[in-house]
């Protein structure tokens, strides 16, 4: 007699046995040390600590070791931390225009002021696969520093209202989308909130398609900037902001060509990206699905997926695309049983049409 | 149990959060309200919206069942039962009857309910006009407005073709006759259940940031046409284990020519019913 599958807890336990075991690999090798990973994997630590939405190299380390790699559950295993934790109060707004810059370009001008500073930067490395002698990091410093103040390429615009203005402090208080749901329409505000900590595949895919004639918006890349930012807050006891570190930031500022419309004089317009570490590719595009995004807003015909806020903000998240996806292995049973009969009902219903209906 | 974390994972004031929204939900039947959801450390999709639920009502005394499929030893029931144990440390049962709070994945348990009993779903697609109509802000003014034609169109659409509704679960229900409500993916068997019931019944929908309620003995309809009335699935056959008739089946392959074999989908009834059958055996022979 058929017994229902019982067990689910022991094979449970012997699964994470297994993942454990496989996880650590041959226990002859060394494990990765977290300074190793924060290092040498920096660019993986920067995408889980976006994503992730909690700046801490070492806890993102951490969880891509946990995760064997995989940087959707690395990003995962930090949301689930920073879900725990409390909340002290909210930064100042981020001075980027203060960064201590360490890369900047500039794709509409030959030069600015300051310069065109390509910094660390895998653009011009030729791609040839360096097997077994990759030189060993030492790079010569420069016979002079790099300027201190590093004006916004896109001021110099600003300066000439060939451009949007970006006034500060004109916002409402932005919402938090941590806290509270995400609700249509959402503005801007919440917007960027959501495509920051978006899927970096998710969001190229989205900028790619606006740059092949879904939503054309004629993009140039104004200025890119990475750099350190310290961070302030402002204690209530103290009533004065006061720094407590500095984070690595990376900043894209789109121009975009704009016709003219909704009351508004042709004129560049600006789309924005910003993220944590060194995200370059994520920046950008943020950035072009922002300037997608605004249509409603600048008054521009919406026909393409990245203009529609809906369909793109609601799948951004990879924790909530990877976890419903994936659901999809969990039993279903009960509703497959239900399908079953229904289908088999359909079937016989089409069985005796095709008898009652002579050939 | 683990200290490391607050009783029940989440802190005290998204408690609060939540049991504010529960109140809404249960002053406003069957009304989808947006919520705070927060990240949960298991994924979207495997019942966060259940667990964020089960986490503001659990208190030390509550005695907690988890099923999935209508049974307490499927994989995820277990995780979800052991998730608790580790932050919350309640004790756990697999009777029905003596818990406080069942939190189910697309049943609803054959063993009819009481006042002091909770019942909490997992929800995967809390707006039941989603297939129908994609856009968030166009299903709220649709709620709002109480307009259903989309759904009764779909509904006749279906008899039009088939001849009958060919939806078998997550099967739309009206809510206290204002809100048209998914009552989960549980079979239309369940529904009926539903209506009237003693148990308070909350909705949890973690990765759509929703949740829903059924206060107890609300009127909950299954929608249908006054020439095509509401049915539940019906089996040739009785619980191969324990030979109810009343019961909801799962269909299990037991060889490769495909034979099959019916048993009930919710494990704990059926036990109940063995165990009974057993002690009524023992009892005849004992006056024998």
């Amino acid at each position: 007699m058929y017994v229902a599958v019982k067990g689910g807890e022991r094979a449970i336990a012997r699964s994470l046995e297994l993942l454990a075991e496989a996880r650590r690999g041959d226990p002859a090798v060394a494990e990765l040390e977290l300074a190793q990973i924060r290092q040498q994997l920096r660019l993986a630590v920067a995408r889980v600590m976006q994503e992730g939405s909690l700046y801490d190299e070492e806890l993102a380390a951490l969880a891509i070791r946990q995760a064997a790699g995989d940087l959707q559950e690395a990003i995962f295993l930090l949301r689930a931390y920073r879900t725990t934790l409390p909340r002290f109060g909210y930064s100042e707004p981020l001075e980027t225009a203060a960064m201590r810059v360490r890369r900047r370009v500039s794709g509409t001008f030959k030069d600015i002021p300051g310069g065109q500073v390509l910094g660390p930067t895998y653009d011009y490395t030729q791609r040839l696969l360096e097997f077994g002698n990759e030189a060993i990091g030492v790079c010569a410093p420069a016979e002079q520093p790099l300027p201190e103040g590093m004006p916004r390429v896109l001021d110099l615009l600003d300066a000439e209202a060939l451009i949007e203005r970006a006034e500060p402090g004109d916002d409402a208080e932005p919402a938090d989308l941590t806290r509270d749901p995400l609700m249509f329409p959402a503005d801007r505000a919440t917007r960027l909130q959501n495509l920051a900590r978006g899927d970096e595949g998710f969001l190229l895919g989205m900028a790619y398609s606006t740059q092949r004639g879904y939503a054309e918006s004629h993009p140039f890349a104004g200025e890119i900037r990475m750099g350190e930012v310290d961070v302030l807050i402002c204690p209530e006891e103290l009533g004065f902001p006061i720094a407590i570190g500095e984070i690595t930031l990376t900043e894209c500022q789109m121009i975009n060509q704009f016709h003219g419309g909704n009351g508004t004089p042709p004129q560049f317009t600006r789309g924005y990206g910003l993220s944590m570490g060194e995200g370059e590719r994520k920046a950008m595009a943020m950035a072009l699905v922002d300037r997608s995004l605004r249509c409603a807003e600048l008054g521009e015909a919406a026909h393409a997926p990245a203009q529609d806020q809906e369909f793109v903000l609601s799948h951004t998240d990879n924790v909530e695309a990877s976890g419903f996806v994936q659901h999809l292995k969990l039993p279903h049973y009960v509703d497959f049983q239900a399908e079953l009969s229904l289908l088999r009902t359909l079937a016989a219903q089409a069985r005796d049409t095709a008898t009652e209906e002579p050939a | 149990m683990s200290t490391a974390y607050n009783f029940a994972f989440l802190d005290e004031n998204t408690k609060r959060m939540l049991r504010r929204g529960l109140l809404k939900a249960v002053a406003i039947p069957g009304y989808q309200v947006p919520f705070g959801s927060r990240e949960m450390p298991l994924p979207y999709g495997w019942g966060t919206g259940g667990i964020q639920l089960t986490a503001a009502l659990l208190g030390p005394d509550d005695v907690l069942k988890v099923i999935d499929q209508g049974a307490d030893d499927t994989t995820n029931a277990v995780n979800i039962r052991r998730f608790f144990a580790r932050v919350a440390g309640v004790a756990t049962t697999e009777r029905t009857a003596e818990a406080t709070l069942i939190q189910t994945r697309h049943r609803i348990p054959e063993t009819p309910l009481r006042e002091d009993q909770v019942l909490v779903f997992q929800v995967p697609e809390p707006e039941p006009l989603r297939t129908l109509e994609p856009r968030e802000a166009e299903t709220r003014s649709l709620h709002a407005l109480a307009d259903y034609g989309l759904m009764h169109v779909k509904l006749y659409e279906d008899i039009a073709r088939y001849g009958h509704i060919a939806t078998s679960y997550d099967y739309p229900v009206l809510v206290d006759g204002r809100y048209l409500a998914s009552p989960s993916p549980i079979p239309k068997f369940d529904n009926p259940k539903l209506d009237g019931s003693p148990a308070l019944m909350l909705f949890g929908a973690g990765r759509e940031k929703r949740l829903y309620a059924i206060p107890p003995y609300t009127r909950v309809e299954s929608l249908a046409f006054d020439d095509h009335p509401f049915e539940i699935q019906r089996w040739e056959h009785v619980c191969a284990l324990c030979g109810s008739d009343e019961s909801y089946l799962d269909e299990v392959v037991v060889d490769d020519r495909g034979t099959r074999l019916f048993v009930c989908s919710d494990t704990d009834y059926c036990a109940q019913r063995r165990d009974a059958a057993v002690a009524s055996e023992e009892n005849a022979e004992a006056a024998a």
